[in-house]
């Protein structure tokens, strides 16, 4: 192994984001499902939320100043990491409870794992980030975790 | 276009079996929409001389969580109303881009007789067969 992960790098295991409250809404519903082309009626009239609705839900709202020239925000939950090139990922999600509109949903986001592994060109970093989704009642709606690989 | 589902019979079901495929040829509509629903302005997915050019891909990237999308629903429609979909883990192995057919699919590979959790393979395949995304998806049947 090398000593991609330093000590400073790895401090940053467990930082967690501030909690980020959103409403669902039926209109937001109803074009999620027409952008990723569903069939099933109860998500094209928007009485309950698709799977991975979650996903346009809690993605950044960043102004346009914090883009880069690229187009991306930066995730502000990430260290800077010493291998830059992002290798495909992965993603697991747990769904507990069905989304209807009206619903106040809550994300936080924790970056739960750093750890190195050799790859066939060199030393990979993985990263996980595990989102939890709470209702106004504090029950758990989704838990996500995302693993990313940079090389 | 909505559909309409049959039931399933939990006692007829097979480990093996092959769930419907479905086709997916996304435009740039659909990948705008889909991007502006997301907030994401990342320009590999709308702006063809960057992706082209800057980034050296042979067109515009489909956004990856869609693929993520179309497994999910590849699955709620073949449970239709008999049961719901409880978890799944994926990842994305290589892009695809505009203009190419996507088709994706399932196959079932364990089923509980007593928990009623019946767990499939799924994947996105290209034209060329290749699996771009795997996963695996579990079920709760009622």
């Amino acid at each position: 192994m090398s000593n991609l992960l330093t000590n400073e790098l790895m401090s940053t295991v467990g930082r967690t984001s501030e909690p980020y409250r959103e409403l669902v809404t039926r209109r937001d519903i109803r074009k999620y499902a027409i952008a990723t082309d569903s069939r099933q009626a109860k998500y094209l009239s928007g009485d309950e939320a698709p799977p991975m609705f979650h996903v346009p839900l809690f993605w950044d709202v960043v102004p346009l100043d914090e883009l880069t020239p690229d187009g991306v925000s930066i995730d502000s939950l990430l260290p800077t990491f010493p291998l830059k090139k992002a290798m495909a990922g992965g993603l697991k999600i747990d769904y507990l409870r069905a989304i209807k509109p009206g619903d106040w949903l809550t994300a936080t986001r924790t970056l739960s794992a750093i750890y190195e592994k050799s790859g066939r060109s060199g030393a990979l970093i993985f990263y996980e980030v595990v989102m939890n989704i709470i209702d106004d009642e504090n029950r758990l709606v989704i838990r996500e975790k995302t693993t990313r690989i940079l090389r | 276009m909505s559909t309409a589902y049959k039931r399933i019979e939990f006692d007829q079901l097979t480990v093996g079996e092959s769930l419907p495929e479905r086709q997916f040829t996304p435009d740039n509509k659909q990948l705008f929409l889909y991007n502006a629903v997301l907030w994401n302005a990342h320009r590999i997915h709308f702006d063809y001389p960057y992706a082209t050019e800057v980034e050296e891909y042979p067109g515009l990237v489909v956004a990856g969580p869609l693929l993520g999308d179309w497994m999910h629903q590849c699955v709620e429609e073949w449970l239709g109303s008999s049961g719901r979909l409880t978890s799944i883990e994926y990842s994305n192995r290589s892009a695809s881009y505009i203009g190419e057919t996507l088709s994706s699919g399932a196959i079932i590979t364990q089923i509980n007789q007593d928990t009623r959790e019946v767990t499939l393979d799924v994947f996105i395949k290209n034209e060329r067969d290749e699996v771009i995304a795997p996963g695996v998806a579990t079920t709760e049947l009622t």
